[in-house]
């Protein structure tokens, strides 16, 4: 009797399940829209925004016009600075203002006969420091282009210190700092927390208003073979999504080299879709109509895809925000995904996390299913 | 017909899509009298209604209302302040949380009435419908039939010449419904040159019409008195009248329904219920029902939309649990768990609820599936249902593109595939027109009486009540009476049923009649009052009325106030997400981890580590113990930056060997890899620099001196950047999207219509709507400031005057841009994330916020100088860390100043003053 119960409900999800999938098929603009997500969309936000320095707008007061102070404003062009600009000192600080300027650079009056002389001259760099995302590596970039432009034109070489101590830097698992490696897996996670939650709660607020799902509540079907069949079926949709971008876009077009496992990947990134899957149907269940569910989606989304690692790094957020942030799933698929994808971590790294990640999937499970009768039948008051 | 028509189609032709639902109709619509459209649903009755409100934009032929060419713009304009038009749905026009009082309020400012008007004009209405005592109850809580004589008043508050109510009475409850056509006859008593059109699907209504217009299929198949209708066809109702009038082939299938007697067999009961009540929160929509159900009996209950019908078959099967008392369906108690009972059972519920992608065929096969069906009995069962059922011919086609008909004969066979001992079924026969109604009655005999299953049905007609074995009468949650149709009637004394169910109405409502009354002497001086008033200027026909403007505005921040979830959104949302935006996105990169492998242990070693662990950058863990452990611990994310000191490193620094440090920096997110070189250099250099100083006290330093400034932002803290960039993405993002929702939503509920057929203008309309979210935006704005200081303790260096100066500027336009996506969207989902998208993606990407506006080329920096956040951007800026005020910011002032006539202008010309 048992084993006739389980194998019921197995059955039951199965079919249920397939119905799901062949609903997806009849819907061509939620279909056209998961293409999307995992093609262009990944494409154009891994090459798009990007945080390195480029075409950053420089201007340059020039007080001495000699050869060398010539020889360092030749020095900043494409991609990383647009062609200087002359500017004076009045104009510095309006162009600056506006943001017409992020750095300026003002060479002093007889500044090479003073570098030619050692009375070590100053240069003013000013560093527009809004623009946090520039600010800090452009200075890095103008204080090495311009020391090695001085160095050249004393010594002949670039480098011209030497220390009693040689630092080797190495740059592990992205050696040249490219940021499309970074922007496309990102995207791909992102894409897969939006299109999860919104996926299967607008199926589930649709089918609530449809009136399809209190239909299948008379029938012998439990709310959690009804639940499961829209985890699997909206699951393996995005799941086949996840693998294409992975496979084509993110190794083929983008070509990002991956350095773990793909199947251990894609494991986990099923373990998240239950999870992401959840809270979509906990969600559906609280809101009472679907542009309710929308504002929902959007309070909730935004946090999860922001605090969660996946934009700035978890360790420079407030401990609050960090601790909070440990409820939410995609905590864990980010911590786990960059493991995995970028530093070859194996199951034996990342085993906590993914039992982390599912627990706090099955949390949400929970309690969508315990809200799941009353949100369907009272849905229609 | 002697009469100037008041309506007068020619060649009207309709349709949406590939759907035809007018086709080439030709008609005059006598006037000052009661026109009646009748016909089942989806005939067209609601399309030609539409059509000759104005409502509608005619595709093809020509339709004359009130001696002019409804089609044309000027003219319309001119006539729809004599035109009222109620849609069909009860209370669709209607905005639920708005009180009595207020919504007819809302339709006086419509048109143009002063003060003093609407509320002697409103008070008499409310009077003569009996509203009166519900003058501020919400239009949400009222019942179906107050509900409609609210619609009612709403239409009658500017004196229309001509009326149009579409379907008014569909599912009201029968003494409602009397009450309403006694008021309307009331009405036309007092205004005898008033036309009234009305659409109906209940054939008993239209007797008391003056004229009718039988429709079917998008043809009028049949014009003139009831009298001629029922002569020309020979028939005693004018039911029978109607489906004579159908064509032949239509009319074929149907047979005179005849219902066999049942069978008693001895009483055993398959539905008992004995004290159910269900209560939601203070409402009780049903009160201590008891009734049992014989084995094989078709048992009905007879109400209006919303007596509790619904609810009562929902606790029988389980969906909702009962607030109080019992249910047994053959004699166990209900239990929502118990999935053996449910087999039993066959539901239908009252909307089409299969799946609409499927086919007929796979809509059988799945629920034969989920029933369990064994494979060798499911085909021949699915074979036999289609046949019976009549579904062969439509076996392959999507259930969404059948006719309702045969949708509501598909849902039976659905409901019926397992062979169940009773059948639940809500009113299945909603909107079917009569001789599909009389098919799927054939059905249900059949089964009762061939196969005795017993079956429960709710439905609101009258005819269909007359059918079942035993009826139970139902109103607010209660039940009047049970017995078979004919007992209730001599019960009662009464005629027939429906004069029956009436009696028991007003017994239990205690209302005798609806008093409609009216002294005549003061109504004569009304009307004096009303032509004086409408002979000054007519405020209904001016161009542009601010009152209307005002109205609108007034309704909607009223609307606004009484939905918590949009207005949470509103004010907290912004709150929320500035906290998330100003602690998520940071910038700073801080607390990294490091440790080292040191393989030399010596002083040196030891110092140099020190060194590094110093910094406010880093924070040290334990040790590395090998190579392996290196590579583990930066493998799984603990480590940012791992240091390898060789051994023999102090020894090699004292004899000046030059030994070389290692060091590994974690390159997975390109950023903080980049910054955390950066970092790790210049402390290097700085040891150094150091140990020479210490060594040979001689200074090692370069040729010239760098000073670097970082202006604006002196500690270069992220916050600092951050707070001053979120301000105006979010002052887009959520401004734009409710406002877009806001129009939307009338797209979506129906209430547009009001911009249809009133004399609003869009920019009127536009306007009106768009100012409560301005002053929403305004109160974000300052949420944010005060949130920025106490919170984030940004200091606001320049003009706080030059800052609300812009975000006011800037929130118009952004509202406006809601305003511009609201025009091309029709539903609020669509309108939710496209806007969220349209607002997102240019504010992120192509305003400043990451990348300078310098810094873009091509079409990023052209989109960027056409988006108000991209100005505002520099003015907030400007205004927090850069120390400006007005006179630094005046450029981005006109330039946001500039977008707000641009964007209205645009949405004036895109939004359609009709419907399609």
């Amino acid at each position: 009797m048992r084993f006739a119960t389980l194998s019921t409900t197995f059955s039951n999800i199965y079919r249920l399940g397939l119905k799901e999938l062949q609903s997806l098929r009849a819907d061509k603009v939620l279909l056209i829209l998961i293409c999307w997500a995992f093609s262009g969309a990944i494409y154009t936000a891994a090459t798009g925004a990007s945080q390195e320095l480029r075409n950053a707008p420089i201007a340059v007061v020039d007080e001495d016009q000699s050869p060398l102070s010539r020889r360092i404003v030749g020095a900043f062009y494409p991609p990383y600075f647009r062609p200087p600009q002359q500017t004076t000192l009045a104009k510095l600080d309006k162009g600056m203002d506006s943001g017409r300027f992020n750095f300026t650079l003002v060479i002093p009056p007889n500044f090479q006969h003073d570098v030619e002389t050692g009375r070590k001259p100053d240069i003013q760099l000013n560093i527009d420091a809004t623009i946090m995302s520039q600010a800090f590596i452009g200075a890095t970039y103008i204080k090495t282009i311009a020391l090695g432009e001085v160095n050249e034109y004393l010594t002949g070489t670039r480098d011209a210190t030497e220390t009693p101590i040689k630092l080797t830097t190495r740059v592990r698992f992205n050696p040249n700092l490219i940021g499309v490696w970074f922007g496309g897996v990102m995207e791909l996670i992102n894409n897969v927390t939006m299109l999860t939650i919104i996926l299967v709660g607008a199926a589930f607020i649709r089918e609530r208003e449809h009136g399809t799902i209190e239909h299948l509540l008379v029938m012998p079907l439990t709310p959690f073979e009804i639940m499961m069949a829209k985890i699997w079926a909206n699951g393996l949709a995005v799941l086949v999504g996840v693998t294409f971008a992975l496979l084509v876009m993110v190794q083929q077009v983008l070509k990002v080299p991956i350095a773990g496992s793909v199947p251990l990947f894609l494991a986990a990134a099923a373990c998240y879709l239950f999870a992401a899957a959840s809270i979509g149907i906990f969600l559906g269940t609280l809101a009472r109509s679907m542009p309710q569910f929308g504002l929902l989606v959007i309070l909730s989304i935004i946090p999860l895809l922001l605090l969660s690692g996946g934009v700035s790094p978890r360790e420079s957020m407030p401990p609050l925000v960090q601790h909070i942030m440990l409820g939410a799933p995609t905590t864990y698929f980010v911590r786990l995904a960059q493991a995995i994808l970028y530093r070859g971590a194996g199951f034996d790294v990342i085993w906590r996390d993914l039992l982390a990640m599912t627990g706090v999937g099955a949390c949400f499970f929970t309690l969508a299913l315990l809200r799941f009768r009353k949100a369907v039948t009272q849905s229609q008051v | 017909m002697d009469r100037v028509p008041v309506a007068k189609l020619a060649g009207v032709s309709h349709r949406y899509g590939a759907v035809t639902a007018l086709e080439a109709v030709d008609v005059s619509l006598p006037a000052g009298c009661m026109v009646g459209l009748i016909g089942p649903d989806g005939v067209g009755k609601s399309s030609l209604l539409a059509l000759v409100s104005g409502a509608r934009q005619i595709q093809t032929g020509k339709v004359e209302v009130l001696g002019g060419d409804i089609g044309e713009r000027r003219f319309r304009a001119s006539v729809q302040p004599r035109i009222a038009y109620m849609p069909q749905g009860l209370g669709r026009n209607l905005y639920p949380t708005l009180s009595v009082f207020e919504n007819v309020d809302f339709f006086g400012r419509l048109f143009g009435q002063g003060k003093r008007e609407r509320e002697q004009r409103i008070a008499e209405l409310l009077a003569s419908t009996g509203l009166s005592p519900f003058r501020d109850r919400p239009a949400a809580k009222l019942s179906g039939g107050m509900k409609q004589k609210l619609g009612l008043c709403c239409a009658l508050i500017h004196d229309p010449d001509l009326l149009i109510l579409d379907e008014p009475t569909t599912g009201v409850d029968p003494l409602s419904r009397r009450q309403f056509w006694e008021l309307i006859d009331s009405i036309r008593a007092r205004r005898p040159g008033m036309s009234v059109l009305v659409a109906t699907a209940y054939m008993e209504e239209a007797e008391r019409f003056d004229w009718l217009v039988a429709m079917d299929d998008g043809k009028v198949i049949g014009t003139g008195t009831p009298a001629e209708l029922r002569a020309q066809t020979g028939q005693t109702t004018l039911d029978g009248a109607f489906i004579r009038l159908l064509p032949e082939e239509r009319r074929q299938a149907h047979h005179e329904l005849v219902i066999p007697p049942r069978v008693d067999d001895g009483g055993v009961y398959a539905i008992e219920a004995d004290g159910l009540s269900q209560r939601f929160g203070d409402f009780t929509a049903v009160d201590r029902v008891s009734f049992k159900i014989e084995r094989g009996e078709i048992f009905g209950f007879l109400g209006s939309n919303g007596c509790g019908k619904t609810t009562t078959m929902k606790m029988l099967t389980g969906l909702l649990p009962p607030t109080d008392g019992a249910a047994k369906l053959f004699g166990k108690a209900v239990d929502a768990s118990d999935l053996e009972t449910r087999k039993q059972v066959g539901y239908m519920s009252q909307s089409f609820s299969l799946y609409g992608e499927l086919t007929v065929r796979a809509n059988l096969d799945l629920h034969a599936r989920l029933f369990h069906l064994s494979d060798d009995r499911r085909g021949p069962r699915l074979t036999e249902l289609m046949q019976r059922f009549g579904l062969e011919p439509y076996a392959d086609k999507a259930a969404a593109e059948l006719p309702l008909g045969i949708r509501q004969r598909l849902s039976l066979a659905v409901a019926v595939v397992h062979e169940p001992k009773l059948l639940i079924l809500d009113e299945p026969t909603s909107g079917v027109d009569p001789v599909a109604r009389d098919e799927f009655w054939a059905l249900l005999v059949e089964l009762s009486r061939g196969q005795g299953v017993t079956i429960f049905i709710s439905t609101h007609f009258m005819n269909e009540a007359e059918r079942c074995d035993r009826i139970s009468l139902m109103h607010a949650g209660k039940v009047l009476a049970s017995d078979t149709p004919a007992g209730l009637c001599v019960a009662r004394g009464q005629p027939d049923l429906e004069a029956a169910f009436i009696s028991y109405l007003e017994e239990a409502t205690g209302v005798e009649k609806a008093p409609v009354a009216v002294d005549p002497e003061k109504q004569a001086k009304m009307e004096v009052d009303r032509s004086s008033n409408k002979a000054g200027p007519s405020a209904g026909q001016s161009a542009f009325s601010m009152r209307r403007l005002l109205g609108y505005a007034y309704r909607e921040a009223l609307e606004l106030r009484r939905d918590p979830i949009r207005l949470a959104f509103a004010l907290l949302g912004s709150v929320l997400l500035m906290f998330v935006l100003g602690f998520g996105i940071s910038l700073d990169v801080e607390g990294l981890r490091f440790a080292a492998l040191d393989r030399d242990q010596s002083p040196e070693s030891r110092a140099y580590i020190q060194n590094i662990a110093g910094s406010r950058y880093f924070i040290e863990r334990p040790p590395i113990l090998d190579d392996a452990d290196l590579d583990r611990r930066m493998r799984n994310g603990e480590l940012a930056l791992a240091i390898d000191i060789p051994a023999d490193f102090g020894r090699d620094l004292r004899r000046g060997h030059w030994p070389e440090v290692g060091v590994w920096v974690d390159g997975a997110m390109p950023y903080r890899g980049e910054t955390v070189r950066g970092y790790m250099q210049g402390m290097h250099l700085q040891y150094v620099q150091q140990i020479i100083r210490e060594a040979t006290g001689v200074e090692t330093d370069y040729p010239v001196n760098i000073v670097s400034r970082y202006r604006y932002n002196q500690d270069f803290k992220s916050i600092y950047a951050m707070v001053p960039a979120v301000i105006p993405i979010l002052l887009i993002f959520i401004p734009a999207i409710l406002m877009a929702l806001g129009v939307v939503r009338e797209k979506e509920l129906g209430s547009i219509t009001n911009l249809y057929v009133t004399p609003v203008t869009r920019l009127e309309f536009l306007l009106g709507k768009q100012l409560p979210y301005i002053v929403v935006a305004l109160i974000s704005f300052v949420l944010l400031v005060i949130q920025s200081q106490l919170m984030f303790h940004v200091p606001i260096k320049g003009s706080l005057l030059a800052l609300s100066f812009g975000a006011f500027l800037y929130v118009i336009a952004t509202t406006g841009f809601g305003l511009l996506i609201s025009t091309f969207t029709t539903t609020q989902i669509a309108a939710l994330f496209g806007t969220a998208i349209l607002t997102i993606l240019p504010t992120v990407s192509f305003s400043g916020l990451t990348t300078p506006v310098a810094a873009l080329e091509g079409a990023s920096y052209w989109i960027g100088q056409f988006f108000p956040a991209s100005y505002f951007l520099i003015v907030s800026r400007g205004t927090f860390t850069k120390a400006l005020g007005f006179a630094d910011l005046w450029p981005q002032f006109i330039a946001l100043a500039c977008f707000i006539p641009v964007l209205t202008a645009l949405s004036v010309a895109l939004l359609r003053k009709q419907e399609k």
